[in-house]
C-alpha cells in the first residue's frame, strides 16, 4: 500500500511551472550571450538541467504519494492552457530531463570551437521546454501548443549547419510537420465543437459521442493520430527522419531519443487513452489498423535499416522501427501490451541515445560516418564500442538489456489479448535487428584496423573528449541497469505498471 | 479633474491632427514631434479601455449637436481594439521611421504629417458614427495613403501610388454614390438611424452593391487586390507596414460596420460570395507569395491572403454560433496588424542592412542580423496561426464557427492557407540560414530600427494570451447583435 497525500492538499501550481521555467529561461537568457562567453553558457546550460531533473524528482516522489500538481492559464473562451504532473506524465518528464542533462553534456563537448553555439543551446533549451510542455499537457490544447512550439524549436537545430544540404532537409522537415500540426489541429478543433471539452480524462470523453457520431470520432481519430504519426515517423508519414540526419550529433541524439520521436509517441498514447480511451477506441474498430501500421512500420524500418551504409541513417532507419514498438503496444488492447509499449518510451530513448552517442563520437575522432569505414574500430575507441554493443544488444532484446524487458512484455500483451501475430512481428523484427547491427559489431571487434582513419583528431592520447565518452558510458550502463533491476521500485517498468493500474485500467 | 471619457476620445483624433501641423510648420523637429504624438494617442487609446468596460460604449455628440444635425463620436468594443491595435503599431513604426529615415532625409518632412493625418483619419473611422463622417475619413486616409505610396520616388513607385490613388478614388466614390441613395430615401446619415429605417428592398440592394463593390476594392479583396502588391511593396517599409497593417483595416471595419448595422439581413447569397472570394484570396494570395522572389513583394502578397481570411466570417455569421466568427476575424484582423507591420519592419531592416531584398540572397542574415530575423519569425508564426499567437486565436475560433456549421469547405481554406503561409515564411528562414556563393557587403542596422520590429512580432504573439482580456472589450455594446430599437 502506497502511503497517500492528504486529499485535502490543494494542487501545486509552481513546480509545474518552475519544470517549464527551468529550461526556458537559461535558453532566452544564453541568445544573448556573446559567443566567447564560454562558462556563463556552461553555468545556465547545467544549472538548468540539474535544477529541471530534480524538480522532476521531487514531482515522482509526489505523484508517488499521490500530491496533485496542476497549472492553468485561460487562452480562449472556454479553454485553457493546462499543466497537470500525472503518472503518465512522470514517464516521459524523467527521460526527458534526465537525457537533457546528459546531451548538454556530450553537446559541450561535441560543439566545442564551432560556430554559433549561443544560437544552438538556445533552441536547444527552448525544444527541451517543448517536450516536457508536451509530456505534462493537461488537455488536447496545451498538447497542441506544445507540439507546435516543438516542431519551431527544432527547425534550427536541424539547419544549423547552414549548409545547402541542412537547408533541404529543413524544408523536408517542416513540410511534414507543419501539414501533421495542421491536421492534429483540424482534429482537435473539430472534436472540440463536437464534445465541448479537451481535458485529458483517464479512459476518454468521448464515449457519449459513439451512438451518435461514429464517423465524426473515427475520422477525427485518423486526422489525429495523422498529426502525431509524423513525429512518431510511423511508415509512410517517416520520411523526414533520415534527411534530418546532417544535424549535429547532439541534434540527431535528442530528436531521436528524446524530443520528437517521442513526443509523437507520446501523442498517439494521450490519444488513444485519454481522448478515446482504449476500450472505445477499440469499439470503433481504430485500434486494429492502427497496430496494423505500427507492425508495417517495425518491419519496413527495419528491412530498410539493412541497406544503409551511412551509420547514422542506418540508426534513424532503425529509430523509425523502435518507436512503432510504442505504437503497437497502445494499439494491442490489454494492460500488459500497454506496460510494454510505455517502458519501451523510456527503454528506447535511452538504448538509441547511446548509439547517437556513439555515432557522433566516431565522426568526430576519426571521422567515420559509413559502417563499412567502422573495421577494427573497436581497438581503437574500446570504451565508445562497448557503449555501443551495449545499446545494439538492448535493441535486438538480448536479455537482461532493456529493450528485452519491452519485447517480453510486449510479447505477452499480445497473448494476452487473444493475438498471436505481434510475437511474429517482434521475432521477425529482432531477426532484422541483428542483421543490421550485428555485422557492425562483428566488423568493428574482429576486422583488422585501417591503416589511417578517415580524418583523426588527436585527444592527447585518450579515447576521445572525456565529455564525448562519459554520456554513452552513463547511458549505455542504464539500459543494462534499467533492464537488470526491472522489477525494482521506480525503474520505467515498475512505473510503467503503476501508470497501467492507476490510469487505464482502473477496475 | 481628471479627463472624462468623452476629451480622451476627441484627442484620439486631435492630437495626430494638430502634431501633423506641428510637424509640417517645424519640420526639424518632426522626429520628436511625430513620437511624443504617438505617445499620447496611444495613451488616449489605453484610457478609452476602462471606461468601456466600466459604462459600456461611448457617444459623444461633438461640439453639443447631436444627430442628425451634429457629428456624433461613437466607440463600443470593436472601435476600441482597432484603436489599440492602430496604436500599437502606430507607436511601433513611429519608433522605426526616424533611423530608417535617417538615410532618406528627403522624404522625412513629408513622411511624418502624412503619417499623424493618416492616423488622425483611421480615428476618426473608427469611431465616427454617421456614414458621411465616414467619407470624409475614408477619403483623407485614402489620400494621405496615396501620397506616404509616393515617398520612395521613382518610375515604378510612383506608377504604383498613381495607381493606388486612383483606385481609393474610385472606391471612395462608389461608396459615396451608396451614401447618397441611403440618404435620399432615408434623410439621414447616421447608422443607428438608418440601422432602424432601412427596408429591404431594390434601392438598399443598389446601396449595398455599390458600398460593398467600392469598399471591397479598397481593401484589396481577391480579384480586386491588383493595386495591392506593387503599392505595398514599392513604398518606403514604414510606409508599406502602416499601408498593409493599418489602412486595409480602415475599409474592412467599415465593411464589418455597414454589414453589421445596415445590410446584414438583405442578402442570403451575398455572404456566401463573398465568403468564395474570401476562400480564393487565402489562397491565390498565398500561392503568389510563395513564388515571389523579393522580400517586400512576397509579404504583400501574403497581405493579399491574409485579407482573404478576414471574408471566411460572412458565410459563418448567420448561422450557428455565428458571433464566434466574427470575432474570430476580428482576431485575426488585429494579430495581422500587429504581425505585418512587424515583418515590413523587419523586411526594411533587412534592406539597410543588404541593400536589396532578394530571398535567395539572404546570406547567413540569422547570424548577422539575428534580432530582425527573429522578429520576422516570430510575426510569421502568427501569420501561419501557430500557436502561442493572436493568429492562433483568431485561426481557432474560425475553424471552431465552421467545424460548428459542418463548413468542411471553409475549414480545409483555413488550414490550407496556414500550411501555404508556412511555406513561404520558412522558404525565407532556410535560405537566411545559408551563404551565397558571393560575398556581401552589408550596412549596420540601428537597434531601434530591430528592436521595434520585434517588438511588434513579440505583441503578435503576447496577443495569443490575451484572448480573456480583449474578447469581453470586444463584446462591449455588443457590436455583433443585430441593433434593436433606437439608441437614446
Amino acid at each position: 500500500m502506497i502511503p497517500t497525500v492528504d486529499a485535502n492538499v490543494p494542487p501545486n501550481a509552481w513546480l509545474p511551472l518552475l519544470v517549464l521555467a527551468s529550461s526556458l529561461l537559461p535558453g532566452l537568457i544564453i541568445f544573448f550571450l556573446a559567443e566567447r562567453r564560454y562558462w556563463a553558457r556552461t553555468l545556465l546550460n547545467l544549472g538548468g538541467a540539474l535544477t529541471k531533473l530534480s524538480l522532476v524528482g521531487l514531482m515522482l516522489w509526489g505523484v508517488y504519494h499521490q500530491q496533485q500538481y496542476e497549472a492553468s492559464l485561460a487562452l480562449l473562451p472556454g479553454l485553457e492552457l493546462v499543466l497537470r504532473v500525472r503518472a503518465l506524465s512522470l514517464l516521459f518528464l524523467v527521460l526527458s530531463a534526465g537525457l537533457w542533462l546528459l546531451t548538454t553534456l556530450y553537446a559541450i563537448g561535441y560543439l566545442e570551437e564551432s560556430p554559433h553555439r549561443s544560437r544552438f543551446f538556445g533552441f536547444f533549451s527552448l525544444c527541451v521546454t517543448a517536450t516536457v510542455g508536451v509530456a505534462m499537457a493537461g488537455n488536447l490544447l496545451t498538447f497542441v501548443v506544445f507540439f507546435e512550439m516543438l516542431t519551431l524549436t527544432t527547425y534550427p537545430l536541424v539547419v544549423h549547419r547552414g549548409t545547402e544540404e541542412a537547408r533541404r532537409a529543413g524544408q523536408v522537415y517542416l513540410g511534414h510537420t507543419v501539414i501533421a500540426g495542421t491536421l492534429l489541429l483540424a482534429g482537435t478543433v473539430w472534436l472540440y465543437a463536437l464534445a465541448g471539452t479537451l481535458t485529458f480524462t483517464t479512459r476518454g470523453f468521448v464515449d457519449g459521442l459513439v451512438e451518435t457520431h461514429r464517423w465524426s470520432l473515427i475520422a477525427i481519430f485518423v486526422l489525429l493520430i495523422l498529426g502525431v504519426g509524423v513525429k512518431a515517423a510511423l511508415v509512410p508519414l517517416h520520411g523526414w527522419l533520415p534527411r534530418a540526419m546532417v544535424a549535429p550529433a547532439p541534434v540527431s541524439a535528442l530528436l531521436h531519443a528524446v524530443a520528437v520521436v517521442k513526443a509523437g509517441a507520446f501523442g498517439v498514447v494521450l490519444i488513444v487513452y485519454d481522448v478515446f480511451g482504449v476500450e472505445v477506441a477499440a469499439e470503433l474498430g481504430v485500434t486494429g489498423p492502427l497496430a496494423l501500421v505500427a507492425a508495417v512500420t517495425i518491419i519496413y524500418g527495419s528491412l530498410r535499416a539493412l541497406f544503409q551504409d551511412n551509420l547514422k541513417r542506418r540508426l534513424a532507419f532503425s529509430t523509425v522501427s523502435q518507436v512503432s514498438y510504442i505504437v503497437l503496444g497502445v494499439a494491442v488492447v490489454g494492460p500488459l501490451a500497454t506496460v510494454g509499449g510505455l517502458v519501451h518510451l523510456v527503454h528506447q530513448g535511452v538504448m538509441k541515445i547511446t548509439l547517437f552517442f556513439c555515432a557522433g563520437n566516431l565522426a568526430e575522432t576519426l571521422g567515420i560516418h559509413d559502417v563499412s569505414e567502422m573495421n577494427g574500430v573497436g581497438r581503437r575507441m574500446p570504451w565508445t564500442m562497448l557503449a555501443f554493443t551495449v545499446g545494439v544488444l538492448g535493441m535486438i532484446g538480448v536479455p537482461p538489456v532493456a529493450g528485452f524487458v519491452s519485447k517480453w512484455y510486449l510479447g505477452l500483451g499480445g497473448l494476452e489479448a487473444g493475438l498471436h501475430w505481434p510475437l511474429f512481428v517482434l521475432a521477425g523484427s529482432s531477426l532484422l535487428n541483428a542483421a543490421y547491427f550485428l555485422p557492425i559489431l562483428h566488423a568493428a571487434w574482429f576486422r583488422e584496423p585501417p591503416a589511417a582513419w578517415p580524418e583523426e583528431r588527436d585527444f592527447g592520447g585518450k579515447e576521445t573528449a572525456w565529455l564525448l565518452l562519459w554520456p554513452p558510458l552513463v547511458t549505455g550502463a542504464l539500459s543494462l541497469l534499467i533492464g537488470l533491476f526491472a522489477s525494482l521500485p521506480f525503474t520505467p517498468l515498475e512505473w510503467a505498471q503503476l501508470i497501467a493500474e492507476r490510469e487505464f485500467y482502473q477496475p | 479633474m481628471l479627463p472624462s471619457g468623452a476629451v480622451w476620445t476627441a484627442a484620439l483624433v486631435f492630437t495626430p491632427l494638430l502634431a501633423a501641423l506641428a510637424c509640417f510648420l517645424a519640420p526639424r523637429a518632426a522626429n520628436w514631434i511625430g513620437l511624443l504624438a504617438a505617445g499620447l494617442t496611444t495613451l488616449a487609446a489605453a484610457t478609452m479601455v476602462p471606461t468601456l468596460m466600466t459604462d459600456g460604449p461611448l457617444r459623444i455628440a461633438v461640439g453639443g449637436w447631436g444627430a442628425p444635425l451634429g457629428i456624433d463620436l461613437y466607440a463600443d468594443g470593436l472601435s476600441a481594439v482597432l484603436l489599440l491595435m492602430t496604436a500599437v503599431v502606430g507607436l511601433g513604426v513611429s519608433a522605426f521611421a526616424p533611423a530608417y529615415f535617417g538615410a532618406h532625409p528627403q522624404q522625412r518632412p513629408w513622411f511624418w504629417p502624412l503619417w499623424l493625418i493618416l492616423w488622425a483619419a483611421l480615428n476618426g473611422l473608427y469611431l465616427s458614427a454617421d456614414l458621411f463622417n465616414l467619407y470624409v475619413m475614408l477619403e483623407l486616409l485614402g489620400l494621405s495613403a496615396a501620397a506616404l505610396t509616393a515617398l520612395s520616388g521613382g518610375g515604378p513607385a510612383l506608377n504604383a501610388a498613381m495607381r493606388y490613388l486612383l483606385v481609393s478614388l474610385l472606391g471612395s466614390a462608389a461608396y459615396l454614390l451608396g451614401v447618397a441613395l441611403l440618404y435620399h430615401a432615408h434623410a439621414t446619415v447616421d447608422i443607428a438611424l438608418l440601422g432602424a429605417r432601412i427596408e429591404p428592398g431594390m434601392l438598399a440592394n443598389a446601396a449595398l452593391a455599390v458600398m460593398f463593390a467600392g469598399l471591397m476594392l479598397k481593401t484589396a479583396l481577391f480579384p480586386f487586390h491588383f493595386w495591392l502588391p506593387p503599392a505595398h511593396a514599392g513604398a518606403p517599409a514604414p510606409v508599406s507596414a502602416l499601408l498593409s497593417a493599418l489602412v486595409i483595416k480602415g475599409s474592412f471595419y467599415l465593411l464589418l460596420r455597414l454589414w453589421l448595422d445596415l445590410f446584414g439581413d438583405l442578402s442570403r447569397l451575398l455572404p456566401e460570395l463573398i465568403g468564395l472570394l474570401g476562400a480564393v484570396a487565402v489562397l491565390w494570395g498565398a500561392l503568389q507569395a510563395l513564388q515571389q522572389q523579393r522580400l517586400k513583394l512576397m509579404i504583400a502578397y501574403s497581405t493579399v491572403a491574409q485579407i482573404g481570411y478576414l471574408f471566411l466570417a460572412f458565410p459563418l455569421a448567420g448561422g450557428l454560433n455565428g458571433t464566434t466568427a466574427w470575432r474570430a476575424v476580428v482576431y485575426l484582423a488585429l494579430a495581422h496588424g500587429l504581425a505585418k507591420a512587424a515583418m515590413f519592419l523587419s523586411a526594411g531592416a533587412l534592406l539597410r542592412f543588404a541593400h536589396h531584398d532578394r530571398i535567395a540572397d539572404l546570406d547567413r542574415a540569422v547570424h548577422r542580423l539575428p534580432l530582425t530575423l527573429t522578429a520576422f519569425v516570430l510575426a510569421g508564426v502568427s501569420i501561419m496561426g501557430l500557436p502561442p499567437s493572436g493568429g492562433f486565436v483568431g485561426k481557432w475560433l474560425l475553424l471552431e464557427a465552421a467545424f460548428q456549421q459542418d463548413r468542411w469547405g471553409l475549414a480545409v481554406v483555413v488550414l490550407l492557407g496556414g500550411v501555404l503561409a508556412a511555406a513561404y515564411v520558412f522558404k525565407v528562414v532556410g535560405y537566411a540560414f545559408t551563404p551565397t556563393a558571393i560575398a556581401q557587403e552589408a550596412e549596420s542596422v540601428p537597434l531601434s530600427m530591430q528592436w521595434s520590429a520585434l517588438l511588434l512580432a513579440l505583441g503578435a504573439i503576447l496577443l495569443g494570451f490575451a484572448a480573456p482580456l480583449l474578447l469581453p472589450l470586444l463584446d462591449v455594446g455588443a457590436p455583433f447583435e443585430p441593433i434593436v430599437g433606437m439608441p437614446s
